[in-house]
């Protein structure tokens, strides 16, 4: 700088100030984005304030109303991320700085993951109504509810995890700079969880299409909620016989969903690229977006943004939490082993307390006969479950390595599998539905496909990422050696993707037991079709308002996920990642 | 740029900034137990000096300048910060790591000016001091770029700035070159010396951890010996050369030996307390190394090579270009497994290493176990288990418990995989890393 005559640096910017002024194509289309988006947050945001009288919550089969419903739909999505990510910068810290914390939020998150979303919403749903009487907004809580219970897990463990693995170097160098809490978590914490925070809060939404579209019309008991949206828009569809109005909503679904991971999924995890540590890890193929680099090269944009930016900053920077020193008895209280034993007493009181209500609560009304009966009906969902992973596995693993296998296909294909992922497979459950009424097919047999419709396309696109990690000069050895057929599938590539099939495997059977209690009772006009199942008996007490028996259902399918993880992918994926991983 | 090193001629030359006396630090082993880190640790530096802590990797080097920076604290001792004992971490120590720590989320300017606003400095205070900094480092033109677009030297640069843009009075450096090439670390040390010496860093002391001799005595004035098990200080050695020295210059050799010659200076207190653990548990508490038999027949094959059967340790590093952290764990195991024996700056293969040299693959094996059985109590141990268990199998957990009740949970680790790597090598015993037992029979 010092080199070049004062007078030329004043020119150059002057020059590059200029240049920075005018707007160039890509701001009008990003302007465009922004006014547009805010304005149907308003309108949306509006909607939810309406009393809960008729004309409200009339839903109309008008394909012009989707736009609305979708909208409504987005909202609702979109609250629950917010509360979701809240919910995780406040307790994965809190977990991954306190042990005592950690003793309790972790073991509770894990066994969250495991209870089914849609049963969250038959016990919610009336407390959230009497919560806010007569508006609309009661329902809406509940629904935002059930959703962000289906997102908010993964990202706790994620930002946790994070937290954990946080280099010691950094956290000396916060510490020996004296950043302060809060600066501290903007400056290390938050960025340095973001890229696994982002990839999982990506994931989760896509997972939660299926629960905002199904929370949006459902019935306990007596109460029957119907939200503006495109789930109730399909179930109205369902009572009257209206495969086109269902085409209609697939349609706008198809739209919405291309939106979100075109607008929000694909920009989202570019930009997380930045913040990755270990960038130079040579398996890493770096994502891109062109919405991302479109922004980024919009000039006007970059103007309205930095003041943004600047505010977000400044607020990251406001020392607050400077580390408050307790007073030194309870500092010295706190850190005592008696306190330690207190600590464990008070949480083995509050188990057994909890446990002993639940065992009142079921055992006192519905008897232990019911509680093997839903046993029994978890074992068949199970072998449900279990059977169609396996045939979807048949189907995608050799499917996902033929894709992986070859780059091309593999950049073309992953993303449409990740795409099918996200789309509500519950919107396509009525087209099946009607075809098992039309041709009277056994329910218990063909009601069981719906259950992994949304859910195989994990294990497709965990194969086909795994699958073109696979190293190259691994396959050229194996070529050299001639190594070929069953030999080459056992020896060579079913190893070097197992980890990866694993990963999309545990996503698919969590998927397929949410999706049981909507995939094994299913209408269509008044015709009810219905397998057995641990499913259909939780959707069937929760139609009937008996929450007993939701309890118990809960409780059991919860018992069974949290079993089947510890029991069978816990130990698998651990023998997988030690033994098979290519080093 | 004049500004940015206010005092350091100004100051009196002989000003004490740092001392620590009598300096304890333990970490928790189990429930109640503590581990003894290092143990009687007394140090002072004043203002205007480069100091080197020089010492093998484990001997509690970093442990100490963590307790320097204020990261953590003694279990007993005192540390004094110009006369009052030091709380925290504060803004007149400022540190700079092995591994650059650089947020890579930062730009190189944000990253130097970081620090800065913990000072309460206004923003423009805050640009024009850490431009200064950079322009000062020789990262010019580099302000905007993240530091995953620079190379290992440069981002070590942008660490330098980070810390000095504090103006501490004292720099923590732990091993600052070690993660780069040997070339770079040249030029970075010798820009590092030459603006010291023009009295352009705004900075009066350096403490520098190193792994790397001639490092430590082409820049301190002053090398501290650190010991092992417990760490303390075993020796101490001024560095009077003038700058700029050189490495070929004589009495820069000379000093170079000297401190070879301290490092590997049989240490009276070492061999008592392993005499005393020889004694009382059979000698299972020695910590071994975790190196590889390759390595150790390759060490003696170049000494029977290129040396004659003896060779000088600093040559023999210069040779092999390693560090002492590299070299000595080798030739400590070649001491311990009685193929060479290591004094006084020299190492000197015995008749049973020289006849490792000479036999076959089978033959030396059959020697390495040999001499393992007799040398290394653990492995002895080991194989005694295994044969009188009629199952012919033990757990990985019978013995690492045993260890642990003298040492660390990760030194009994590291210790247990050299003994099951060299137990394999020798064909002593087998080792299931599945199942996490030795067994006596490869079940294969």
């Amino acid at each position: 700088m010092a080199t070049v005559h004062p007078a030329l640096t004043a020119f150059a910017d002057l020059r590059s100030r200029s240049r920075r002024w005018t707007p160039n194509v890509w701001d009008i289309v990003i302007f465009a984005f922004v006014i547009g988006g805010l304005a149907l947050i308003a309108v949306g945001g509006r909607q939810t304030l309406k009393p809960l009288s008729a004309p409200n919550i009339f839903i109309s089969l008008d394909p012009w109303v989707l736009p609305n419903y979708a909208l409504r739909t987005i909202l609702r999505m979109f609250a629950a991320m917010v509360l979701s990510l809240i919910c995780t910068f406040v307790f994965g810290s809190l977990a991954a700085k306190s042990r005592r914390a950690e003793m309790i939020i972790i073991p509770f998150v894990d066994v969250m993951q495991s209870v089914p979303v849609l049963a969250f919403l038959s016990f919610t749903v009336t407390g959230f109504m009497a919560l806010f009487p007569g508006q609309v907004l009661g329902v809406e809580m509940a629904s935002i509810f059930a959703v962000f219970t289906s997102q908010a897990w993964n990202m706790v463990f994620s930002f946790y995890h994070s937290c954990r693995t946080i280099p010691r170097e950094l956290k000396d160098l916060s510490d020996s700079m004296r950043l302060g809490a809060w600066r501290r978590f903007w400056a290390l914490e938050a960025p340095y969880a973001a890229p696994g925070l982002i990839w999982n809060a990506m994931m989760s939404m896509s997972g939660a299409w299926f629960f905002v579209v199904a929370s949006e019309a459902i019935s306990v008991g007596q109460t029957t909620v119907s939200l503006p949206g495109v789930g109730s828009y399909v179930a109205l569809a369902v009572q009257q016989h209206d495969l086109h109005a269902i085409g209609w909503a697939v349609l706008t679904m198809l739209v919405v969903i291309l939106a979100y991971d075109q607008i929000l999924f694909r920009p989202l995890v570019a930009w997380s690229e930045k913040f990755r540590v270990d960038a130079q890890a040579s398996d890493h193929r770096p994502a891109t977006s062109w919405l991302l680099d479109l922004v980024q090269r919009a000039q006007l944009a970059r103007r309205i943004g930095r003041p943004i930016g600047n505010l977000m900053s400044s607020l990251a920077s406001v020392r607050v939490g400077r580390p408050m020193s307790l007073p030194q008895p309870v500092r010295a209280a706190w850190s005592n082993p008696a306190s330690e034993i207190v600590w464990y007493v008070v949480l083995a009181a509050g188990a057994l307390w909890g446990l002993w209500s639940a065992v009142v609560y079921i055992g006192g009304t519905v008897g232990w006969p019911e509680v093997f009966n839903a046993a029994f009906l978890g074992g068949v969902t199970l072998l449900r479950v279990v059977v169609l992973v396996a045939v979807a596995s048949v189907i995608w693993v050799p499917v996902g390595v033929w894709i992986g296998l070859r780059p091309k296909w593999a950049a073309a294909a992953q993303p449409v599998a990740q795409f099918l992922a996200a789309f509500p497979s519950n919107l396509l459950f009525p087209l099946v539905v009607a075809g098992i009424v039309r041709y009277r097919l056994t329910p218990d047999i063909w009601l069981s496909p719906l259950m992994i419709l949304g859910t195989q396309w994990y294990i497709l696109f965990n194969v086909i990422a795994g699958a073109s990690l696979f190293p190259a000069d691994l396959l050229e050895a194996a070529d050299s050696l001639q190594v070929k057929g069953w030999a080459w599938w056992r020896k060579v590539i079913l190893p070097g993707i197992f980890p990866a099939y694993v990963t999309g495997a545990i996503t698919a059977v969590g998927g397929s037991w949410n999706a049981s209690i909507l995939a094994e009772v299913a209408s269509w006009g008044t015709t009810k079709v219905e397998a057995h199942g641990l499913g259909s008996y939780i959707a069937a007490a929760t139609s009937n308002g008996d929450l007993h028996r939701v309890l118990l259902g809960t409780a059991v399918m919860a018992l069974y996920v949290v079993a089947f993880n510890r029991l069978f992918w816990e130990p698998i994926f651990a023998w997988g990642s030690k033994r098979l991983r290519a080093e | 740029m004049t500004d940015l090193a206010p005092s350091r001629a100004a100051a009196p030359a002989a000003e004490v900034l740092l001392e620590i006396k009598n300096v304890r630090q333990t970490y928790p082993r189990g429930r109640s137990d503590h581990l003894l880190v290092m143990e009687g640790v007394d140090l002072t530096l004043k203002a205007g000096e480069i100091v080197g802590l020089l010492g093998r990797s484990g001997a509690g080097k970093s442990s100490l300048l963590r307790i320097i920076a204020g990261l953590s604290r003694p279990a007993s001792g005192e540390v004094n910060w110009r006369g009052a004992p030091l709380r925290g971490p504060t803004e007149s120590i400022a540190m700079v790591f092995q591994s650059f720590a650089l947020f890579p989320w930062l730009t190189v300017q944000q990253n130097v000016e970081l620090g800065l606003e913990a000072l309460g400095l206004s923003p423009e205070e805050r640009r024009s001091r850490s431009l200064q900094a950079i322009d000062l480092i020789g990262l010019d033109g580099f302000e905007n770029a993240y530091p995953k677009e620079l190379s290992g030297g440069m981002r070590q640069r942008v660490g330098f700035a980070r810390g000095i843009v504090m103006q501490p009075e004292l720099l923590l450096m732990d091993e600052p070159f070690s993660a780069l090439d040997v070339l770079t670390a040249e030029t970075l040390r010798t820009d590092l010396i030459e603006l010291w010496m023009e009295g352009k860093l705004p900075l009066r002391s350096v403490l520098m951890v190193s792994h790397n001799i001639e490092e430590a005595v082409l820049m301190c004035d002053r090398v501290v010996i650190f010991a092992a098990n417990p760490g303390r200080v075993a020796a101490e050695i001024r560095i009077d050369l003038k700058h700029p020295r050189h490495r070929d210059d004589p009495a820069f050799r000379a000093l170079v030996d000297e401190v070879y010659i301290r490092m590997t200076r049989p240490d009276a207190a070492r061999e008592a307390q392993q005499a005393a653990a020889q004694a009382a548990h059979g000698g299972i508490g020695i910590i071994l190394p975790d190196v590889s038999p390759n390595s150790l027949a390759g060490l003696m094959e170049t000494l029977t090579g290129d040396f004659a059967d003896k060779a000088d340790l600093p040559e023999l590093a210069d040779e092999l270009s390693m560090e002492i952290d590299e070299l000595f764990p080798l030739t400590e195991t070649l001491q311990l497994l009685g193929f060479a024996e290591v004094a006084h700056g020299d190492i000197r293969l015995t008749p049973t290493g020289r006849k490792f040299v000479d036999s076959d693959v089978d033959q030396r094996k059959r020697l390495f176990g040999e001499q393992l059985l007799a040398r290394v109590p653990i492995a002895a141990l080991i194989c005694r288990v295994l044969e009188e268990r009629p199952s012919h199998r033990a757990p990985y957990r019978r013995f690492s418990e045993e260890l642990e009740d003298f040492m660390s949970e990760d030194l009994a680790e590291e210790t247990l995989g050299a003994v099951i790597t060299w137990g394999r090598y020798a064909e002593l015993f087998a080792w299931d890393e599945q199942g996490q037992a030795f067994s006596l029979e490869d079940p294969a």
